[in-house]
């Protein structure tokens, strides 16, 4: 085991042993998040702008990344669409998985009734296929951002809580557990201080998964008309509305496939290799 | 003639998070010839399972072995390579572990596992392997030998799978085998079974065994030689009649002195405490078990069936028992973990409600229960400071600083060092955990303790120094103990009366001062079989009489 020289330093002053690919991952999140967060103001030019006159155009000096299939500046598009993909997509999942993971906790704690109704109850929401569940509220409601994220939190609660309950079970056998019962402790200690620090690795692996999936969802909603309304786009719609360009080798297409790639692969190889802090005997 | 196996200049390191090495094993060197076993004895963490698993060439996830030779049979088990060393495996060296139930897969049958090891060396025809498994259980001892390898793992018990697990070790024919403390968990009547099997195999097989203990009374039936580790280091090496009566070394006198834990000091105390004032405890005709409720109201199963006994303030009660005769459901049902369907509770004058959520939390705080398994009873994702600081803030309300220095003195009170506040369970010793596991119990600052088999997973010296523990803390804050295990001579050195329990029933009552002797057949059959010092005991045991009359 030995630490890479690079982050050697890094590790003696944190007291965590930090992973080069950590590192970069979390780099790539944060540059997203930035952008995300300052779009208006870096654009180049209004994303529903037409400024060039051919469509599919290649990357060139001023449009550096090129024109989509109305000649409008890829950069721009992809600099706001970050907002909605990056904006709806986390907000989405960290409901999702909070809602999902204290629902399974308690109820694998409390078993019995509670487990019983809280079960039958996402199970039959999980029964609804999700597109169609998005489209019956989008049709209801109409589109916005709020509807849109809880729409997408809701779709995603019912297998956050199956997995959530599953870890939370096997550990809620455990001795510890029933040490802290007899002892009186609440509901919110026990799942909160016990059970969760036990599951948490695998909860934030499937946290990285459920985002992943909410993007490609929001994608799919986005393609149906019912995701975020034109001119904006978010990454996965730009991705279908330039797919004509495929042919022609576009960049308008590649893009954005580029930009969900780094983010959805940053975000996973981040939760795999969060900082550890290092444990020595020694230490006191 | 030269040694089946030579261990030269052993050194083993471990590499910590921080890139520091720690030396697990300083320099061992032994020769064993064949048919003979040499048993490693020592504390948790002496380094006897690391220095055993090298006859395997094999080193702990984060260890290595860093110097010397390990030859087995003439091969160099360090400077093979893996692949190898994979070969073997099995055939010329075997290993029989600890826990057999945790090493069998529960979802294949028990004749598939054994024979294994002849399917990965291609060493015979699967019927032939079932005939040799089918020779070795009958070798064994083992009930139904043609029959039992159709079952699943769940389906034997636990003395019955350890000695699967040692058929499974022996199929491959090896020339050295090395059991890992194979006995530790099995209740003493089970262990007097099994040790005569494995005695009786490898003597007929001129096999080598390495076996590793921290019974010494066990290792003195089977072994030859013993080896005493401490610290990663050889302290002496010898025969055992040497090493019993004539040690040199004063960590082996330290050793055989903890077999003999002294049951004065406490006699007179407790005395003048019993004669005056009220029960602490109280039970009467207690019932409790598993499963839904049948017609009559009671459940399905009924583990403890109508037990009635009495604690007074400052005296200790043993219950023992083999495993399975209901003496943890006893403990379970008092501690309220397991709602007793008959029977009733006081404590302290008042009457307690049968399942622990209806008690009050002064109750719940007064009685206290420590579980056998500090592996699984302290969260493995904190650290000892907030396990141990959580029963102050719950019960005290202590916070911050005052919090602080309590958990200091818990530590100081069961002898840990305080720099070990900041690590995690898993990162410490067996002895070291169940410490942490009594320290969380007294931070509730209880009246009564409950300690279901608290001394049971560790070795002689360790559990030895638990129960001086123990009595001091009694002397120091009045405790009482319910005491429950199988290791008579534990409960001899701390109860003041004793309960034995056999298939759910109290069968007697006796009182180690008075020097009453069981009446009882099965308190007889439990008593003549904890092992004694002495190498001719299992030989010239008789157990027979006392378990046909039990049958």
């Amino acid at each position: 085991m030995k630490t890479p020289s690079a982050t050697g330093s890094l590790a003696a002053w944190s007291g965590y042993r930090i992973n080069l690919v950590g590192l970069v991952s979390f780099s790539v999140i944060l540059l997203w998040a930035l952008v995300a967060l300052f779009a208006p103001w870096i654009t180049p030019y209004s994303v529903g702008a037409m400024v060039d006159a051919d469509y599919f155009g290649p990357m060139r000096p001023g449009l550096w990344l090129g024109s989509d299939y109305l000649g409008r500046d890829m950069l721009s598009r992809l600099i706001l669409g970050a907002r909605y993909t990056v904006g709806i997509s986390l907000a989405a999942v960290s409901i999702a998985c909070f809602t999902g993971v204290v629902l399974g906790m308690t109820s694998a704690v409390l078993r019995g009734a509670v487990d019983m109704v809280v079960s039958r109850l996402l199970d039959a929401l999980n029964s609804i296929p999700s597109k169609l569940f998005g489209l019956m509220v989008v049709a209801a409601v109409g589109s916005s951002i709020p509807v849109l994220i809880l729409t997408l939190s809701i779709i995603y609660t019912p297998g956050a809580y199956r997995f959530s309950r599953a870890l939370a079970v096997n550990i809620d056998t455990m001795d510890f557990i029933m040490v802290a019962r007899i002892r009186g402790e609440s509901l919110p200690y026990l799942i909160g201080s016990e059970i969760l620090p036990n599951i948490i690795g695998p909860v934030l692996a499937d946290l990285g998964l459920r985002f992943v999936f909410i993007v490609l969802l929001l994608s799919g909603l986005s393609f149906l008309g019912l995701g975020v309304q034109p001119p904006f786009a978010d990454w996965g719609a730009l991705v279908r509305e330039n797919i004509g360009g495929l042919p022609f080798a576009a960049p308008a297409v590649i893009v954005p496939s580029l930009a969900i790639a780094t983010l959805t692969i940053s975000v996973n190889l981040l939760i795999d290799n969060l900082p550890q802090k290092i444990r020595d005997r020694s230490a006191s | 003639m030269t040694n089946l196996v030579e261990i030269r200049d052993l050194t083993v390191e471990a590499t910590t998070d921080s890139g520091r090495r720690v030396e697990i094993l300083k320099g061992v060197t032994l020769d064993i010839a064949a048919g003979e076993t040499v048993a490693f004895i020592g504390e948790s963490g002496s380094g006897k399972t690391t220095a055993a698993m090298t006859l395997l060439g094999y080193a702990r996830p984060g260890c290595r072995i860093s110097g010397g030779a390990v030859r087995v049979d003439g091969h160099d088990m360090v400077a093979l390579s893996e692949k190898e060393r994979a070969a073997l495996r099995g055939t010329t060296v075997a290993y029989v572990p600890q826990s057999a139930a945790a090493a069998f897969n529960p979802a294949t049958t028990i004749m598939d596992q054994v024979i294994e090891v002849t399917r990965i060396h291609r060493l015979m025809e699967p019927d032939e392997a079932r005939r040799r498994a089918v020779a070795l259980f009958r070798a064994l001892s083992l009930p139904d030998p043609d029959g039992i390898g159709d079952r699943y793992p769940h389906q034997v018990s636990g003395g019955q799978l350890q000695r699967l697990a040692a058929a499974m070790a022996l199929i491959g024919d090896p020339k050295v085998v090395i059991f890992d403390e194979p006995t530790t968990a099995l209740d003493v009547t089970t262990q007097v079974e099994v040790l005569r099997a494995f005695k009786a195999v490898t003597a007929k097989r001129q096999i080598a065994c390495v076996y590793v203990s921290h019974d010494l009374a066990v290792v003195a039936q089977i072994a030859d030689r013993i080896l005493v580790l401490r610290h990663g280091a050889v302290q002496e090496i010898g025969s055992v009649d040497d090493i019993l009566h004539r040690p040199t070394h004063p960590y082996t006198k330290e050793l055989l002195h903890a077999f003999h834990p002294d049951t004065g000091g406490r006699t007179g105390a407790a005395a003048a405490v019993a004669a005056s004032g009220a029960p602490l405890l109280s039970i009467d005709t207690l019932s409790a078990g598993y499963g839904p409720p049948q017609s009559n109201g009671q459940p399905l199963v009924l583990a403890v069936k109508e037990v009635s006994l009495r604690v007074k303030q400052g005296t200790n009660l043993g219950i023992i028992g083999e495993s399975g005769c209901g003496k943890s459901t006893l403990a379970r049902a008092i501690a309220g973990i397991l709602p007793a369907c008959g029977g009733g509770i006081q404590f302290d004058g008042r009457e307690l409600r049968h399942s622990a959520r209806q008690r009050g939390r002064d109750q719940l705080r007064d009685l206290q229960i420590v579980f056998q398994h500090a592996d699984t009873a302290l969260n493995p994702a904190k650290s000892i400071e907030d396990i141990l600081g959580r029963p102050l803030t719950f019960y005290h309300g202590l916070r911050g600083k005052e919090r602080d220095v309590r958990i200091d003195a818990l530590l100081d009170m069961v002898h840990l060092p305080r720099a070990l506040r900041h690590r995690r369970p898993a990162e410490l010793s067996g002895g070291q955990k169940q410490r942490v596991n009594f320290a969380r119990a007294l931070a509730a600052e209880p009246k009564l303790i409950l300690c279901d088999e608290i001394t049971s997973a560790l070795d002689t010296v360790v559990a030895a120094a638990i129960i001086d523990l123990l009595k001091e803390l009694q002397r120091e804050l009045g405790l009482s103990y319910v005491f429950i295990s199988h290791d008579l001579s534990v409960i001899e050195a701390i109860c003041d009366e004793i309960i034995v329990m056999y298939r759910g029933q109290m069968v007697e009552t006796i009182t180690p001062v008075a020097r009453q002797e069981p009446q009882h057949p099965y308190s007889r059959l439990l008593f003549s079989s904890v092992p004694k010092l002495d190498p001719t005991w299992l030989d010239t045991l008789n157990l027979d009489a006392d378990r046909m009359r039990l049958a």
